[in-house]
């Protein structure tokens, strides 16, 4: 049996805490209001009041949804007002990012399991960086390349490539080391050349951490682009910073649902690819 | 010497003739590749630190003479001399910042997060109904852009630490609740029948079982958390901070392309954050002796 019906309890209870806190949170300025005008709140005035306030501290769910709905429906996808087009801005750098950072990471591992030299020398600074905020230097790298004369797009996709870079190298060694002696041995036997015992040995044993590292590359390419966008005019990470410049909460709250609606989709995308090609190979687990 | 080896030794020859100032690179950098490649084929000991020491300064180095000789703009790259003068010269500063943004805003949102996370999967570890529904949730939410709750955040607590630890208990709770339920599934069946003819309680047992051998699995949530708070803390102050702070003083020095400044801020933050993660790995070892991944 899919574990339908807990999904379900546990997401109706957050949405009903949700709507708990938006009464509770938006109250104050229903009373204050109240209190100037000189009028006494009763409960079911109250309630009603605090469901559709201009600027909520809390928006209720149903205003994040009707902002989201007119966010992506209500103008062109070209215009600046679409939410479509500020999360294109977002994907394509993060899809350029994690694509330069995937391939260098994989780069990288292939020679760091190749090269005893390399491996003493870079993998402890890669294990290291795992243990770094590295996205502080984001901001930094949006100045610096904007002095150089590159593009925004380009911007974003360096940051987000060196956030998905050392999920993917750390995996991917961890992956290109998973066959066992006995395996390499029997290649050995085989007299097989270096090359082969790659293609038809490591690469593919290395699958299953590589589809683990891509999923946590991709979120971290994602976050990465909607930092690197906080310096820019378009995109959702502008839309957060705007929103919480102009104190338009709906606009933060759909911003941020369609972030997450994007991390999530992008996820599952990779997760179905996985079941795919790890099905085709025989590793299903 | 193979062929490989003499193409190189070829190239950085040739660059000698054509243009000094990148022979000099190519030089240090080759040459300091071959000490390593060397010590690195060796027997010796010590080569698991020196390795990857020798690297890092020839970066370093590298890095230093590049930015020297080709004349690099401060504003773009300054070189690590700089960066070194200008964190000795702002100690004050920094610590303040340091204070600001990981001992009030990521260490507090660390221990209330994980705290929290805690006592919730104590709590629905009793129902299998609820952890069904709360992992996959957990799960997904692990995934998603926290960091992107900054903004609200701020918005309610204000500008001070309040709302960095805010966002820093809300980045670190499902991982760790995550890792604490998987934990406190981990004990075998047979150590808990064991526990049960011994007449245990559920709390005897909880202690003194599902907990310790959980420990493996928490410090694991402790780590992925741990890097975490500092991220959330540093990023929440990009949307608003009292004149103090990490994430504050990137932003300001920016504004002022003190690029120096910054390099130094994210030198503390690194230094905090391995700081941090080596002690919780030794707590680790400290605590979970038994575990086959911590013997020697």
């Amino acid at each position: 049996m899919k574990p339908i019906v807990p999904i379900l309890t546990v997401l109706a209870a957050i949405l009903a805490l949700w709507y708990l806190g938006t009464v509770r949170l938006n109250a104050p300025w229903v009373y204050d209001q109240a209190a100037r005008a000189g009028q006494e709140v009763p409960f079911t005035t109250l309630l009603r009041e605090t469901m559709h306030q201009e600027r909520p501290v809390l928006p209720a769910p149903h205003q994040v949804a009707v902002g989201l709905w007119e966010g992506i429906t209500g103008a062109a996808v070209t215009s600046k007002r679409s939410l479509v087009y500020h999360a294109w801005i977002t994907l394509s750098g993060t899809m350029l990012g994690f694509v330069i950072g995937t391939g260098l990471g994989i780069l990288l591992a292939v020679g760091i399991v190749h090269n005893r030299a390399m491996d003493m020398s870079v993998m402890p600074w890669a294990i290291a960086s795992q243990m770094v905020p590295i996205i502080a230097l984001a901001p930094m790298l949006a100045v610096v390349m904007n002095a150089v004369g590159a593009s925004g797009l380009i911007t974003k996709a360096i940051i987000s490539a060196y956030l998905s870079f050392f999920p993917v190298v750390v995996g991917m060694v961890k992956g290109l080391r998973s066959p066992d002696a006995m395996q390499l041995d029997l290649l050995k036997t085989y007299g097989a050349p270096g090359g082969a015992v790659f293609w038809k040995l490591r690469l593919p044993a290395s699958m299953p951490y590589l589809f683990t590292s891509l999923k946590v590359g991709i979120a971290a390419s994602l976050v990465g682009a909607i930092v690197g966008e906080l310096n820019q005019p378009a995109g959702l990470g502008a839309r957060l910073l705007q929103g919480s410049y102009y104190g338009q909460t709906v606009q933060i709250w759909a911003a941020l649902l369609l972030a997450a609606t994007l991390a999530a989709a992008l996820v599952a995308l990779l997760s179905q690819t996985e079941a795919r090609v790890l099905g085709r190979m025989g590793m299903r687990r | 010497m193979n062929a490989w080896q003499m193409a190189v030794l070829l190239g950085v020859a040739a660059l000698w003739v054509l243009a000094w100032p990148l022979a000099v690179l190519a030089s240090i950098w080759v040459g300091a590749w071959f000490i390593n490649a060397e010590i690195a084929r060796g027997s010796w000991t010590g080569r698991r630190y020196f390795v990857p020491l020798l690297f890092g300064l020839t970066v370093l180095l590298v890095w230093e003479l590049a930015a020297r000789m080709f004349g690099i703009s401060p504003a773009i790259l300054p070189p690590p001399s700089m960066i070194a003068a200008k964190l000795a010269g702002s100690l004050p500063v920094l610590w303040g910042d340091f204070v600001q943004t990981f001992v009030k805003g990521a260490l507090s949102g660390f221990i209330i997060g994980c705290g929290a996370a805690v006592l919730v999967a104590i709590a629905i570890d009793r129902s299998p109904f609820l952890q069904a529904g709360l992992m996959p949730v957990g799960n997904f939410v692990a995934a998603l852009p926290i960091v992107g709750i900054a903004p609200i955040m701020v918005m309610w607590f204000g500008f001070d630490w309040h709302s960095k630890a805010a966002v820093v208990v809300i980045m670190v709770f499902f991982p760790m609740l995550v890792n604490t339920v998987a934990g406190l599934a981990a004990s075998e069946r047979m150590q808990r029948d064991l526990m049960a003819t011994w007449g245990a309680s559920y709390w005897q047992s909880l202690f003194k079982l599902r907990l310790p051998a959980a420990m493996p699995f928490m410090f694991n949530g402790l780590k992925i958390a741990s890097t975490l708070a500092l991220i959330g803390a540093i990023v929440a102050e990009f949307f608003g901070s009292p004149t103090q702070g990490m994430g504050f003083r990137i932003n300001a020095e920016i504004g002022r392309t003190g690029l120096d400044m910054i390099w130094a801020t994210i030198t503390v933050a690194a230094l905090a954050g391995s700081a941090f993660y080596g002690l919780i790995a030794l707590l680790e070892r400290g605590v979970t002796f038994w575990h086959p991944s911590q013997r020697r």
